[in-house]
């Protein structure tokens, strides 16, 4: 079956020739404050929406304890004095720094982020060439 | 490569404790690293490898490699065993035929399992116990065969034997040469202990047999005993002990010991000053160390003198605590000093399988060693007051007697010096613990474990940071706040009456007025659920700040399906919604299991098909059942006086009347009821948040009792009351509580932390000592009047349903990860 955004448009950045940026979905498609799954170039997305900051994010959509493909059902909050933005997977509350990918609970996992911007409504996710 | 000039460190072997020393190497960004290994995956943890048959999996118990191959500092070659070293040219040659130069050479090359030399080793179904893939052959024949045994009666054969148990292998056999159990841990006395528990858990042991043969045509089919005697079985997990991987040394020509392992200095360095061994391997003190924190020690030995520091190893504490077959087994210091070294004091509980033994010096003042079997909760304790020899209480024996509950375990902690090592693995002291938190205001574990790394370990240490962190905070004067988060500085209760005062309705706003930064999963949820009883809100309303199953109104269970379950109150339901039932979870091919709550649970749901299952379910009559929420369950019923002959009322119209009554109330954790129509109690209503027991007069009502972990019975709250007044009590405990609670905190829990306890209780429900008992059964009619099924909001709702897909971009396609099994007919999630 072949989706609709998954064949992906891909453009080339003046500013970040090193990235293709594939568009994921449309702004309205992610919760605000929470986060919402894409198929992209058969790889599963968790993209996240900070509307206090308007902030995007997107990581692999699988938590890395348990490998479970979850993380966009998740919860986003923020830790720390620097507001460290997070998810935490409705598994068992692992939660991932969504700048770095570093697991905040102490432990050694760590999650694939991917740069994000949006354009025209659209959200696009960046891949290294 | 940038980093060429560096002086080379190659590691041989990728165990647990070379993994260590490369990480700990890494650190100083002064050596490039080059690890060859011989198994074919990254290095993984042995210590828990048994966990790989209860459902964990390869990766999980790899450990981790964050950050290894950012700039190039290890290079990794899995699959590759070493076959040569060259000492004169500092070359090894590989297997693949790699050959690499080193500046210095680490032996972290291990051990393998001994191997005894009887006749018939070599048959089929025979297997050590090792590495992944042993386990994996182990996996695969035990899938055929009924019985086995594990030859090998200590601590790793016992592992075995549990592997053995949780493949299915029926009560199996453990054969020990020696007189007991775990002859080198633990003592005579503490071995019979731990037998008889384990026999008690299936196991079958066998002491005192020397094996003599093993028998059968091509695989395994018996063993034979010196004493002639015989035991059938179809397969056999050797774990009889370790043999240091000496072999490459042995070829080097480096010096190993008369018995294998090879032999090392203070400073961990062969008879080659160049190559240093570390680990089971190594031979040093003239002790072969096979247990993970001392190999972990000596990683850490060469890793600082290598980069230039000075550390030496002399020996290690071999004390040690671990659970085996959930039996608690722990010894420390000298388990063995007898008198007349020292004074032995023994607790033993035979029908519990509780020992515990300690060594006290003579003059009564100090801790020399002991062994405690059944019950390790003290070992953390123990351990440091014979470590950091501090001086005994006038009575020791109290040490080991009853429980050791929060207040003199606290005071205990602070007790300790500075210097006391709290979490061995890490090498984290008391000081470091309490500096994190006095001065950098460390007060949660989670924090800890990033700042110190205490507890990220084997864990063992975890109750005694927890503990140091409390007491250090209240020795410092910091007010031990009960705060929801880090997000607000308020309680529950102090965050339910400002929302209600400031009629505030949503998170956000809430967060702008009394709270900070972006919030989390923990105050998220608090604040949905305040906001759901002061205002009669269904989790549909702020979907992003409901946990995960609220969010989607439904159990998330293994692999990211869902289970749905409707609303059956009071456990009655009639043939006709049996079949609608039926035919739902044929249609989308779910798993049907009875609840303990007498409901029908409906297991493997795409997130996609929730809604058209709650159509067709609600199109039958049915309505959320809530199994999601921080909400009311179920309130279970006995059959009672419709059909009972021993039925004093009828508990299941009453069970129906009260379900339907307080169905979808959010409270802060869930609420289960129960109606018994006699004083037999068939609906188990004691073991509830609220249980109604009919009496010959009317209704007894017990409050705050849960099953669980920590199961309690509940309490009589009211005697012989009628109905309405049942109901009237009920409203008024159950809004006392929702309102106070604490996050997650079940109604046993809440009355346990209650200043007065049920008395105090009685007397605010019954006797409206605080005079708000209006007030809350007004609020719980408003709440009861503005039920509605959300479910039922969802369904009728096209914009609703579109939450409901796992690909925003593509919301007709499940996800392709999400897949079944097959167990007697039905479908099961896979294994994570």
């Amino acid at each position: 079956m072949q989706t609709t955004i998954n064949s992906g448009e891909a453009t080339r950045d003046v500013q970040s020739p090193a990235m293709k940026w594939l568009a994921a979905c449309r702004v309205e498609d992610v919760p605000g404050d929470g986060g919402a799954c894409v198929l992209l170039g058969g790889e599963q997305i968790a993209i996240f929406y900070f509307s206090r900051r308007d902030q995007w994010y997107a990581t692999e959509n699988r938590c890395p304890h348990k490998q479970q493909m979850v993380l966009s059902r998740g919860m986003t909050g923020s830790a720390g004095p620097d507001s460290e933005p997070k998810v935490a997977c409705p598994f068992h509350k692992k939660t991932f720094s969504l700048r770095t990918g570093e697991c905040l609970s102490g432990e050694d996992y760590r999650v694939r982020t991917y740069p994000v911007k949006v354009k025209n409504g659209k959200v696009y996710i960046g891949f290294p060439w | 490569m940038s980093n060429g000039s560096l002086p080379v460190v190659v590691v041989i072997g990728n165990g647990m404790v070379g993994h260590r020393f490369c990480e700990k190497l890494r650190k100083s960004g002064e050596f490039r690293i080059i690890v060859f290994g011989e198994e074919p995956r990254f290095a993984y943890d042995r210590v828990h490898l048994s966990e790989y048959f209860s459902g964990k999996s390869a990766s999980e118990l790899s450990l981790s490699m964050a950050g290894w191959f950012d700039d190039e500092e290890v290079v990794l070659h899995l699959g590759d065993p070493i076959r040569e070293i060259d000492r004169q040219q500092q070359l090894v040659h590989s297997s693949k035929g790699v050959v690499q130069r080193y500046d210095y050479l680490v032996l972290a090359t291990g051990s393998s399992a001994f191997v005894p030399d009887i006749p018939g080793i070599e048959k089929e179904g025979v297997f050590v116990y090792r590495t992944i893939e042993d386990l994996d052959k182990i996996k695969a024949y035990a899938a055929r065969v009924k019985t086995g045994a594990v030859m090998g009666g200590g601590l790793l054969g016992l592992e075995a034997a549990k592997a053995l148990l949780d493949l299915g292998i029926a009560n199996p056999h453990v054969i020990e040469f020696a007189p007991r159990l775990m002859p080198r841990q633990i003592d005579s006395a503490g071995s019979h202990a731990l037998e008889s528990s384990l026999r008690k858990l299936g196991l079958q042991i066998h002491l005192n047999k020397t094996t003599q043969s093993i028998e059968g045509s091509g695989r395994i089919e018996a063993l034979e005993f010196a004493d002639e005697s015989r035991l059938h079985i179809d397969m056999l997990v050797i774990s009889a002990g370790i043999r240091p991987r000496d072999e490459l040394a042995r070829l080097a020509g480096l010096s190993v010991g008369t018995r294998g392992g090879i032999l090392v200095n203070e400073k961990l360095q062969t008879s080659d000053k160049r190559i240093f061994a570390i680990g089971e391997c190594a031979l040093a003190q003239g002790m072969i160390y096979g247990l993970v924190a001392p190999g972990y020690e000596m990683a850490d030995v060469v890793a600082t003198n290598l980069s230039g520091g000075n550390k030496s190893f002399t020996g290690y504490d071999m004390s040690t605590k671990l659970k085996l077959i959930g039996v608690d087994v722990a010894s420390f210091g000298d388990p063995f000093a007898a008198e007349p070294d020292c004074g032995t004091i023994v607790f033993e509980d035979r029908h519990k399988g509780i020992y515990k033994r300690i060594n006290v010096s003579q003059d009564g003042k100090y801790l020399i060693g002991g062994v405690l079997i059944g019950d390790a909760a003290a070992y953390n304790i123990l351990l440091q007051t014979v470590n950091n020899r501090l001086v005994l209480p006038p009575d020791p024996a109290a040490l080991i007697l009853g429980h050791r509950e929060g207040g003199s375990e606290g005071a205990g902690v602070m007790s300790l010096p500075d210097e006391a090592l709290i979490c061995s693995c890490e090498s984290v002291t008391k000081a470091a613990i309490c500096n994190a938190v006095t001065d950098k205001q460390v007060t949660t574990l989670d924090a800890m474990k990033k700042c110190t790394k205490a507890g990220t370990g084997c864990g063992g240490c975890i109750p005694l940071v927890k503990d140091l962190i409390t007491a250090t905070m209240k020795a410092g004067g910091m007010y031990v706040r009960n705060v929801i988060c880090e997000h607000f500085d308020h309680s529950r209760q102090e965050l339910f009456d400002l929302v209600k005062l400031h009629n505030v309705h949503t998170y956000n706003e809430a967060l702008a007025h009394w709270g900070k930064g972006d919030g989390c999963e923990v105050c998220k949820p608090v604040v949905a659920s305040i906001m759901a009883s002061l205002w009669s809100e269904t989790a549909v309303k702020q979907p992003i700040i409901q946990d995960s199953n609220d969010r989607y109104l439904a159990n998330i269970q293994k692999g990211g399906s869902y289970s749905v379950v409707p609303r059956i109150p009071g456990g009655e339901i009639t043939p006709e919604k049996l079949i609608v039932l039926g035919k739902v979870a044929k249609k989308y091919n779910l798993y049907t299991k009875i609840t303990g709550g007498q409901r029908i649970d409906l297991f493997g749901a795409h997130v996609g098909d929730l809604p058209d299952i709650w159509e067709e379910l609600i199109e039958a009559g049915f309505e959320s059942g809530h199994a999601y929420g921080k909400a009311l369950r179920t309130v279970k019923s006995c059959v009672g006086s419709t059909w009972c002959r021993f039925g004093l009322h009828d508990s299941v119209s009453f069970a129906i009347e009260i379900e339907e009554r307080y169905r979808g109330i959010r409270a802060p954790h869930k609420i289960k009821g129960g109606v018994s129509g006699c004083i037999r109690e068939c609906a188990e209503a004691q073991g509830k948040d609220f249980g109604i027991i009919a009496t010959e007069k009317g209704w007894n009502l017990y409050v705050c009792g849960n099953g669980g972990s920590r199961p309690q019975h509940a309490q009589l709250l009211a005697t012989d009351i009628d109905a309405a007044t049942c109901v009237k009590y009920l409203d008024r405990f159950l809004m006392f509580y929702i309102k106070t609670a604490d996050p997650l905190t079940r109604t046993a829990t809440w009355l346990n932390k209650m200043d007065g306890g049920m008395s105090y209780l009685k007397n605010v429900v019954i006797n409206d000592s605080l005079g708000m008992n209006q007030q809350w059964e007004e609020e719980m009619q408003t709440l009861v009047d503005s039920y509605k099924c959300e479910w039922k909001e969802v369904v009728e709702n096209p914009e609703l349903r579109k939450r409901f897909s796992h690909f925003v971009n593509a919301p007709r396609k499940k996800d392709p990860e999400l897949q079944f099994d097959n167990m007697r007919g039905q479908i099961k999630a896979q294994e994570w």
